[in-house]
């Protein structure tokens, strides 16, 4: 019997020829990642253990992203315990605040993890690396603390979902919508405890970054991960990763076996499909944006981990182009990471946002946690490009946030209302 | 084990916003005082009734969302013994069985709020007390009994040096 993505890449980390769902391994880790919230519990853990050595500083990794640039005096001393231990042990892969970005961005960027290899992270959407071929999951603190120490975690071997999308998507149609639509028809959790794997036609006619915004959200189907075989274009992103830039290596173009076993396989033609809106308080709860009448909002949030990449910056910029925000509505852009900021510098979209009337922030992941840099307050509703939108989430809990992807978010910003861009 | 407690209910898809929101976060260093608000979006009076060994009691996918531990930290720091629900979200489940905070799976539509039961861990049953019904639920995997026996991940590995799990 034939293996899936997630069979094989769990098979060659467990030193095992196959692996069957149901299975518990022992699996190698080839990065242990956590930002500094997760972190922090880490930390206190591995000094009970009184542990003096993390098991390859070369291979963990430690990214400041959530309440940075510390929002807080609280803040501030958690992001010290990190900078000190990341100092102390020689941690390679520690980023410092405005020096990288956000913790899924970043690793995407500087190609941290290739195809087949193993990331665990203490966030959960750490599955996020899942588009490019990796297995990538999302685990508590004291996960990571053990994989800090032993470098393995145990894992069981998940029975594995295909989802294959047929059709051309429409205009102003991207990955998130995808994303959405499969969890209003599949729900969220069909995934619980199993794998998705991505793929079908409709994946020639989108971007890498449409991929990681799909992989990102693949624990809002509660994935344990959710991956893209890997092809041409996965290839041609990761050259030019920082990893592959100052190493040329031969990258694995991992492919399912075609007589891999999938519990179940489920095909979605998204010919058709309009744009679509998590309504509140679940993504799950979408709706195509015809459906989103008269709902009038306070705020807009462009960017983060989801919907943080370069094309999505720059979709949002070519509807705000020459145009003015709804004078009743505030607009935060965050870009994934400071790569991409620069980027939106130099090409011109920094000067767009700005001249629109957004904030054009540096990279966190302040408001989609409610943490900082544009918190909602009692009864604000809310239009984000981010990836969860459950009660309190983004602030008091009687605001309210809708998910879209950033053309939407943007046209909404510039009618006061959820809108399509062809509204306007 | 044999755990004794009151039913505390809940419905479908609590998530870990529910239980720890981020906005709570200045509370992260101290976990007693983030305790204190636990649940606090579902319930906001929860944190006020729970009493020592009881039970939160939920529907589907129980703490889906966030990879945050103190999610279910709190929920044991809050004196609740056992989270019981029909199914829980993945990371939610490791991380309580992590932190020693036993998850049990069953149909808990059986199950109303108040209820006085009596879980037997290693049996796999759950008698309610108040109603005299009698509830099974799948035991937990040998390789989660021996983390939760040892009360938690951290303890295991204190005792053991490494995973012993097998």
């Amino acid at each position: 019997m034939g293996m899936t993505l997630t069979e094989k890449i769990m098979a060659s980390h467990s030193g095992k020829p196959t692996v069957q769902p149901g299975e518990t391994i022992n699996m190698r880790l080839d990065m242990v990642m956590a930002n500094e919230l997760s972190a922090r519990l880490t930390f206190d853990i591995l000094e009970q253990w009184n542990v003096e050595k993390v098991f390859d500083p070369d291979k963990v990794i430690l990214i400041p992203d959530h309440f940075t640039p510390n929002k807080d005096i609280l803040s501030a001393k958690i992001t010290k315990v990190v900078r000190e231990f990341a100092h102390r042990h020689k941690i390679k892969h520690y980023y410092e605040q405005g020096r990288a970005g956000i913790e899924h961005a970043v690793i995407a960027e500087k190609g941290l993890v290739f195809p087949g290899e193993t990331l665990i992270g203490g966030d959960s959407h750490t599955c996020t690396s899942g588009a490019l071929g990796a297995f990538a999951t999302g685990v508590g603190s004291t996960d990571i603390a053990a994989a800090l120490l032993t470098g393995e975690i145990w894992m069981r071997v998940p029975p594995t979902i295909k989802i294959e999308y047929q059709g051309k998507p429409g205009k102003y149609i991207y990955g998130k919508d995808l994303i959405i639509h499969t969890l209003s028809q599949l729900g969220t959790s069909f995934a619980t405890y199993k794998a998705i794997e991505y793929g079908g036609d409709s994946l020639r006619y989108l971007a890498i970054t449409d991929r990681l915004t799909m992989a990102n959200m693949a624990i809002e189907a509660g994935g344990k991960n959710g991956i893209f075989e890997v092809d041409d274009v996965t290839i041609g992103y990761l050259k030019r990763t920082s990893r592959y830039l100052e190493k040329p290596q031969d990258i694995i173009k991992l492919r399912a076996d075609k007589d891999a076993d999938y519990e179940n396989s489920f095909m979605l033609d998204i010919s058709g499909l309009e744009p679509q809106v998590a309504f509140p308080f679940s993504p799950g709860n979408g709706h195509p944006i015809s459906d989103a009448k008269d709902i009038k909002i306070d705020q807009v949030v462009i960017g983060t981990c989801t919907n943080g990449w370069f094309e999505d910056m720059k979709l949002a910029a070519s509807v705000l182009k020459g145009r003015q925000i709804h004078p009743h509505v505030r607009v935060i852009v965050i870009p994934g990471s400071v790569a991409i900021q620069q980027r939106c510098i130099k090409e011109g979209l920094a000067e767009i946002f700005i001249d629109s009337g957004c904030v054009f922030s540096t990279s966190t992941c302040g408001p989609c946690i409610g943490g900082h840099m544009g918190v909602l307050g009692p009864d604000e509703v809310c239009v984000s490009t981010t990836n969860r939108n459950f009660v309190g989430r983004m602030g008091d809990k009687t605001s309210k946030s809708y998910l879209v992807n950033p053309a939407i978010a943007a046209a909404s910003a510039i009618a006061g209302q959820i809108m399509h861009p062809d509204n306007l | 084990m044999l755990l004794r407690g009151k039913s505390h209910k809940f419905g479908d898809d609590i998530s870990t916003d529910h239980i720890a929101p981020g906005r709570l976060f200045h509370l992260r260093s101290n976990l007693p005082e983030l305790a204190k608000h636990v649940l606090e979006d579902a319930d906001p009076e929860f944190a006020k009734k729970v009493q020592p060994n009881d039970f939160v009691v939920g529907g589907k996918n129980f703490g889906l969302g966030s990879s945050r531990e103190h999610a279910p930290t709190i929920i044991k720091l809050s004196g609740v013994s056992a989270v019981l629900a029909k199914s829980f979200a993945r990371i939610f489940f490791r991380n309580a069985i992590n932190v020693g905070l036993p998850v049990l799976i069953c149909d808990t539509d059986k199950i109303n709020a108040g209820d006085e039961l009596e879980i037997d861990l290693s049996m796999g049953t759950i008698k309610n007390l108040t109603t005299g019904t009698k509830l099974t639920f799948s035991p937990l995997p040998d390789a989660m009994i021996r983390i939760l026996n040892d009360g938690g991940l951290v303890a295991h590995i204190e005792k053991h040096g490494d995973f012993k799990l097998n």
